[in-house]
């Protein structure tokens, strides 16, 4: 689901239903009640292909140690705002 | 990984350092159970407790209750489905989880085989009942399994309203004409001991809270949570003049809290084995309403199947 | 009738009610009566499912419609009171008027039936109800207008939802086709009656407060006619029309939804809620 406001799509939940256009609309009815959203995608269950939890190390850990990306890494004259 | 005693270690070593645990991880067999069993109970809740108040969508006195009240049953849907999806991580359906239901195998909380006598009752079930079920969802929203403690932080924040709606009918109600009065006092006698009861049997009693509180899931004993709701109630009742039927309430000026009278256990343990006053017609509304839905449903995925054979695509549930 | 506090904003209204001569400001209470009955009835009856539907997710989206309706009604009930002009607002409306003062449509109050009545009916009236909002958003009126205009957006989204449904009753398996044909053949003899215009309408259309319904009737059909196509199923033989709601000539289930829903008002004169 799409916030309002210009925000990135965010997961919202599951909901059970035959067709896509049943699931759109059981998502819009189950997940958006309280105007939490201006536009919702829905995709089967199936059809997602997902990291495991063995992935965590080899997937994730090499971006952790790239300071070089980060500005913090790189250094300014004092007192200047950069 | 192998389900053994350092696979075991270790599962524990991350639940003690504050992480949540997700559906792919592994996880004891015996930690997958017992969420599936707390939470298709609590889903359950969800869905049964749905009867009692909807008993008076057809009756609330004005059109603002009216919507009020037929919203709130409806959050009590989404939210039932929430906590089914997030077991049906856990490698269950939904189908099975109601299937248990249907069949008497499962449990939901008890309070629920209570009858709704009077308008006041939809009062009592949002202040006393809802309030009850906040502080308790607020604990499991830390929950050590994502999916169950993200269901419950969405949950929480949409429950809010149903406690101060409740809240609003009795302060209504309190504030009015004798006979409003009444009923407001007597639906209050009548909901007060079985809110209690709802947090379950004092920890020592409790067979299940010192496994659920070593795996994370439950991070506050049954009579913590109990007697924070009632220190947050005791105020609440007196600012509308309306008397908890607990001649024993005192307040304890050294630990702050509201000393309460001895919960009947007896008959909580009559309600969960069958014997309260609506655990059968409970029961054969959810049974009812399912056996008449059927042919909705076959008809639904039959329409679907033809619809997938003819683009030559699968019938996927999305 | 004092009723609770209402911090909700009112969007459209009010002080958007123009000076009426005493004739049209008469019909127009009638129509908004009308209006806001259909709903009202109609939102009671798809409330009467919560918590019975046949999938949970179904459930959740016959309670979004049965609040928006009633939220339609209360919004056109409350123009009702205060063009009226005599003090009564929505609730006094709603739960303090007999049968006879009820307004609404035959069709609307028939009992919630089975899910393939509920599904025709919504989509049946559904589809009338759209091009009759559509007429009323150019309403001279602006109060009118702007309630129109909110209910037009909402009623959009239930006859794409009842269209599903009928699509998947009529074309699913041989029981839910013959359901939803059996309830499209009980239903179609209290269609006409959403179509049938009489001197209310005529002031008002005159006016240019309110969309001739009779013209409407055929886009109607020609929806109506496409999805039921669609479903597999056949449309009905126009017979003789059953009528008599917008004057108050109701069938016998009004009685019972009223005294079901009024029962708290009238066993408590005055009171609070």
């Amino acid at each position: 689901m799409q916030p309002p406001g210009g925000a990135p799509f965010e997961h919202a939940g599951s909901v059970h239903a035959v067709d896509a256009e049943a699931a759109l609309q059981n998502a819009r009815d189950v997940y958006a009640r309280r105007g939490e959203a201006v536009n919702i995608w829905v995709v089967p269950t199936a059809a997602i292909t997902a990291s495991t939890p063995e992935d965590v190390g080899p997937f994730f850990d090499p971006g952790n140690d790239k300071p070089y990306r980060h500005p913090q890494f790189y250094s300014v004259p004092r007192g200047v705002r950069v | 990984m192998p389900d053994d005693a350092a696979a075991q270690r270790e599962f524990e070593a991350r639940i003690a350092a504050g992480e949540t645990v997700e559906p792919k991880d592994w996880m004891p067999e015996r930690y997958r159970k017992q969420l599936i069993r707390m939470m298709s109970q609590h889903a359950h809740s969800e869905i049964v407790g749905m009867l009692p108040e909807g008993n008076w969508i057809t009756r609330a006195p004005t059109l603002r209750r009216k919507m009020g009240l037929l919203a709130k049953v409806q959050d009590e849907a989404g939210h039932g489905l929430y906590i089914y999806c997030g077991a049906e991580t856990l490698g269950v359906s939904r189908a099975e989880l109601i299937d248990q239901l249907l069949t008497g195998k499962a449990k939901y909380a008890s309070i629920f085989n209570y009858p709704t006598l009077t308008w006041a009752d939809i009062g009592a079930i949002g202040w006393f009942v809802d309030g009850a079920a906040i502080v308790n969802q607020t604990m499991l929203a830390k929950a050590s399994y994502g999916p169950y403690a993200r269901a419950m932080i969405r949950i929480c924040k949409e429950e809010n309203f149903h406690k101060r709606q409740g809240y609003e009918i009795m302060a209504t109600l309190a504030a009015g004409t004798p006979a409003q009065k009444r009923m407001a006092q007597d639906a209050v006698d009548r909901w007060w001991w079985p809110s209690l009861m709802m947090f379950g049997p004092s920890d020592k009693d409790s067979p299940n809270s010192a496994e659920l509180t070593r795996w994370g899931v439950k991070r506050k004993s049954n009579d913590e949570l109990r007697q924070r709701f009632v220190n947050l109630t005791v105020a609440q009742a007196r600012a509308i003049d309306l008397t908890l039927p607990d001649p024993a309430l005192r307040y304890d000026e050294a630990t702050k809290d509201w000393h309460f009278g001895p919960i009947d256990w007896a008959e909580f343990d009559r309600v969960i084995h069958g014997d309260g006053p609506l655990n059968r017609e409970r029961l054969a509304a959810r049974n009812e309403a399912h056996a008449s839905g059927a042919w909705v449903r076959e008809a639904a995925a039959a329409y679907a199947a033809k619809r997938a054979a003819e683009s030559g695509g699968s019938a996927a549930a999305a | 009738m004092a009723s609770t506090a209402h911090p909700a904003k009112r969007k459209g209204e009010p002080g958007a009610v123009p000076a009426l001569d005493p004739a049209l400001r008469a019909a127009l209470v009638q129509y908004l009566l009308r209006l806001g009955d259909d709903r009202l009835v109609l939102g009671h009856r798809l409330s009467e499912w919560c918590g019975h539907a046949p999938i949970l997710e179904e459930d959740i989206a016959l309670a979004n419609i049965a609040l928006d309706l009633i939220g339609e009604a209360t919004l056109f009930l409350r123009l009702a009171g205060e063009t009226e002009g005599a003090g009564r607002d929505e609730d006094a409306l709603a739960y303090l008027r007999e049968a006879i003062d009820y307004r609404n449509v035959l069709l609307v109050e028939l009992p919630r039936g089975d899910f393939a009545v509920t599904i025709v009916r919504h989509f049946l009236f559904g589809v009338a109800a759209y091009y009759q909002l559509e007429g009323l958003t150019r309403s001279t009126h602006p109060a009118l207008a702007g309630i129109a205009a909110k209910a037009l957006k909402e009623t959009r989204y239930h006859v794409r939802h009842a269209g599903e449904w009928l699509l998947k009753l009529g074309d699913g398996t041989a029981e839910s086709h013959g359901r939803a044909q059996a309830a499209l053949d009980d239903l179609w003899r209290y269609t006409g009656e959403m179509f049938l215009t009489d001197a209310v309408d005529e002031i008002l259309v005159g006016a240019g407060l309110v969309p001739d319904l009779a013209p409407l009737e055929a886009p109607w059909r020609a929806q109506v006619t496409d999805v039921v196509r669609r479903a597999t199923l056949r449309v009905p033989e126009s017979g003789y029309m059953q009528r008599g709601g917008r004057v108050g000539r109701h069938t016998e289930h009004l009685g019972h939804l009223l005294a079901e829903m009024q029962i708290l008002q009238r066993s408590n004169p005055g009171a609070t809620w």
